[in-house]
């Protein structure tokens, strides 16, 4: 993983900013020309949103996530980041539901193409979490890696500043540590913070990961921070990994997937399923998206334009003739499947980063953790094939 | 070219590959050359079916006719091939039309010979039956992939 | 930097009927006189305007880039507009994209092409470029299976490379009223009658999913290895560029690691519903 746009720091210094310091973070970002986005209440969830100031931040809330549940609650103490994850992921900023792709017009005939104005604007995310750094990384690998890039998507990820969070506590429907995806920041980041809260002091211990993350921090008060400040920032983040609300057991999960393609629990998943595509919504790395070609009513000006699309449709895998994957049993299939299996194959790595989204905004509290175990703890003893002829692992 | 023996044929027929000499030998028994020329019908539907066909070349087709429609092919056959199966089974009557499409040579196999040598040697009726039952499965799975009608 | 999704324009030179439900188009750039190269096997998204966009596989001959070739089927909303494009018109292409037929793979061995309905189009570049170097490969089969006679795509052509004495060329149709003389039954039964040495021929087969199956079951009871047979697989394509998700068939999108697929790989899926 790592950050796209600055000279990365590798040994890095801790140093303490306090809470009363903290909404200068935003002003200097706002200041530097950065439109900054982060967490706040809206609609009773913890989305990510523009922040006007520090104030914006949902200091003193908590969510609390199960299966199909999700709700806020008042912490008994003023924690800005006190929450796991909500519905939204930073996917919406750097791979954007809708996306303009061109216009073009027609006169006598000649169709003249223009490109898209390209995305320049600088975007600050405050409030990343690991796994949320683990999807971005993973979204780089299917939009930038690939034998065709999806330049746009350069350009947001190029002038994204990113300002990572420490989990100060787990959700219920989180699992990073089964994924190896969190809780605590590695890299990908400028700035990392860790916020601790003690009896009468509120404040973060923070490291930079690159020089311009070094350098907005160098404009706020800070200071080194001492070995218990950093053992208590450590704290938190141990505290954190041993209070997962979920856990998967990934060894050989792909082994696994390809060998029971025809196991009887895709049928009982899909009796619960309501193939409403609410986990791909959510997901931080679900990147599946649809081509629209647009005309104006006198035809003279075309547009095309990317929006996310959803494997659970059945518009998803037309083909002449009717729908590839007609039922929902295939659709939950091959949204799981590729999710923790195909996607290894697709881009080395898997496709879950643990952040129990799909999980918590089900609406009839369908999990995939559940699901995989229950396929590992049921698998037919005689079935050892695997179709992509990878052999078990 | 016309110099080839009536066993040696027989023995050279895709039908007839593996089997024994002495039961290639059995067969000639029943077996004479035929030739029909372009659009002349080997045999029609409803007719006694007393000779099959092991087709050496030339094309065969195997035909229905509707009223309205007129001739419907439902296969053609070719050097190889075996026409006709319907002398296996009581009432020994073709189902369907055939019909030279060209020029066609072919062993014609006496029907009730046979039938007879089936029944007094009883591992030769199974050599036979062996064969006949490929050709049908055959004919059925590419009866069936033809009613998938894969290309509309 | 051009944006991958923004399409190149070309005219259309020569539109020409095939069968009832499908068209041949001629295309030339709009600007310049660039050359389109492609390996036979390849695809392109193909634009008509406000309707949207279409993955059509490249139909001429790989090695007369001066003017590119598709064939279409006009069976969808897009494809059904194509039908009425004519001589003059616009529309935009993208591409070439996707893997190719394993022409050079096959060379000094037997070469058995296996063509169902429209899925002769992906093939003929293959077609003509093995029989443009015919010394480099052994015996050359082609097998063609269509719905009827009326249906049979380029049936001129079929008649040329028939006429040559070293090309098997074989045409079947599931179904004939009277007056055709040519045969009759599914394209698998041509398998039997055609002479190759199946441990060294490669198979190039391309028509329906369901086609393609049973042809390599029949290739591989004659006895030619899975690993020499190769399949063009189709699925719902928006992008082209492996970013759409749209085309995944396991681990494996089309449009990038596809078209052209070996069948060992793809075997174990293939019997698998829904994937």
């Amino acid at each position: 993983m790592k950050t796209m746009n600055n000279a990365v720091i590798e040994t890095r210094p801790q140093f303490v900013l306090e809470r009363s310091d903290f909404n200068r973070l935003i002003e200097i970002l706002h200041e530097k020309g950065y439109q900054v986005l982060g967490p706040r209440l809206r609609d009773g969830a913890i989305v990510y949103d523009e922040l006007e100031s520090g104030g914006d931040l949902p200091a003193g809330w908590t969510d609390e996530q199960d299966g199909g549940t999700y709700r806020l609650k008042k912490r008994n103490d003023e924690a800005i980041f006190g929450y796991a994850v909500g519905p939204h992921s930073w996917k919406k900023f750097l791979h954007p539901p809708q996306v303009r792709l061109w216009k073009a017009r027609r006169k006598d005939l000649k169709i003249e193409v223009a490109q898209e104005e390209q995305p320049v604007s600088k975007k600050a995310f405050i409030g990343v979490r690991s796994c949320e750094l683990h999807a971005i990384a993973i979204q780089d690998r299917v939009f930038l890696q690939g034998p065709y890039q999806d330049p746009f998507y350069k350009l947001r990820r190029q002038n994204a500043f990113i300002v990572a969070v420490n989990c100060g506590q787990a959700g219920g429907t989180c699992f990073c540590v089964s994924m190896r995806t969190g809780p605590k920041v590695t890299d990908g980041f400028d700035l990392s913070l860790t916020e601790v809260l003690e009896d009468v002091r509120h404040y973060f211990v923070v490291e930079s990961g690159t020089e311009l993350g070094a350098e907005v921090l160098a404009a706020l008060p800070h200071n080194a921070a001492n070995e218990k400040e950093k053992t208590s920032a450590e704290e938190v983040v141990k505290n954190t990994a041993a209070h997962m609300g979920r856990a998967m057991d990934i060894t050989d999960i792909k082994g696994l997937l390809y060998r029971n393609y025809e196991h009887p629990r895709w049928e009982n998943v899909a009796a619960r399923c309501l193939t409403c595509g609410n986990c791909t919504m959510v997901c931080p790395t679900c990147f599946c998206m649809t081509v629209e070609d647009t005309t104006d009513l006198e035809g003279e000006h075309a547009e095309r334009w990317q929006k996310w699309d959803s494997c659970f449709t059945t518009d998803f895998s037309y083909i002449h003739g009717g729908s590839v994957r007609s039922t929902a049993k295939a659709r939950y299939r091959q949204w799981m499947t590729h999710k923790l299996a195909t996607w290894i194959d697709q881009f080395g790595i898997s496709g879950c980063v643990g952040c129990g989204r799909c999980i918590t905004w089900c609406p009839v509290g369908i999990d995939l953790t559940e699901e995989t175990a229950a396929i590992r703890g049921s698998e037919a003893p005689g079935r050892k094939e695997d179709p992509h002829g990878n052999g078990n692992t | 070219m016309e110099t080839e023996t009536l066993e040696g044929i027989l023995a050279e027929h895709p039908f007839a590959k593996g089997l024994k000499d002495d039961y290639v030998q059995l067969m000639m028994g029943c077996a004479s050359n035929v030739r029909f020329e372009a659009g002349q019908f080997i045999f029609h539907g409803g007719e006694d079916a007393n000779q099959f066909y092991l087709i050496r070349d030339g094309k065969v087709s195997l035909e229905v006719f509707a009223a309205q429609r007129g001739p419907l092919t439902i296969l053609t056959l070719e050097g190889g091939d075996v026409l006709g199966w319907s002398w296996l089974f009581p009432p020994y009557r073709w189902k369907f039309d055939a019909r030279a499409l060209e020029r066609t040579r072919a062993l014609g196999l006496d029907a009730t010979c046979l039938r007879t040598k089936c029944e007094a040697d009883h591992d030769l009726g199974y050599e036979l039956l062996k064969r006949f039952v490929l050709v049908v499965e055959q004919r059925l799975q590419a009866a069936r992939f033809q009613l998938l009608n894969v290309y509309s | 930097m051009t944006h991958p999704m923004v399409p190149r324009l070309w005219w259309i030179t020569r539109r020409r009927r095939e069968t009832h439900d499908t068209f041949t188009v001629e295309l030339k750039p709009s600007n310049g006189s660039s050359e389109f190269r492609f390996a036979p096997g390849q695809f392109n998204m193909l634009y008509i305007w406000g309707a949207g966009e279409v993955a059509i596989s490249i139909s001429g001959d790989p090695n007369a880039p001066g003017s590119l070739i598709h064939t279409i089927r006009s069976v969808g909303a897009v494809t059904r507009l194509m039908q009425k494009l004519k001589s003059g018109d616009e529309v935009g292409v993208r591409g070439p994209f996707g893997s190719c037929w394993p022409i050079e793979q096959a060379v000094s061995g037997d070469v058995i092409f296996v063509a169902g309905g429209v899925g002769l189009a992906p093939l003929r570049p293959a077609i003509y470029h093995v029989l443009a170097q015919r010394k480099r490969y052994q015996r050359v089969v082609l097998l063609y299976g269509t719905r009827a006679p009326a249906d049979i795509l380029y049936a001129r052509e079929l008649e040329r490379w028939r006429a040559r004495f070293d090309a098997q060329v074989r045409v079947t149709v599931d179904h004939a009223a009277g007056g055709w003389m040519g045969s009759v039954g599914v394209v698998t039964h041509l398998i039997a009658r055609a002479r190759f040495d199946p441990a060294r021929t490669t198979a190039m087969i391309c028509g329906p999913e369901v086609m393609m199956r049973f042809t390599a079951m029949e290739l591989e009871k004659r006895g030619v290895p899975a690993k020499n047979m190769h399949i063009s697989m189709e699925r719902n394509m928006k992008c082209a560029l492996g970013l759409c998700g749209h085309c995944q068939y396991g681990p494996s999108f089309i449009c990038k690691d596809g078209p052209v697929f070996s069948y060992e790989r793809l075997k174990p899926l293939l019997a698998i519903r829904e994937v």
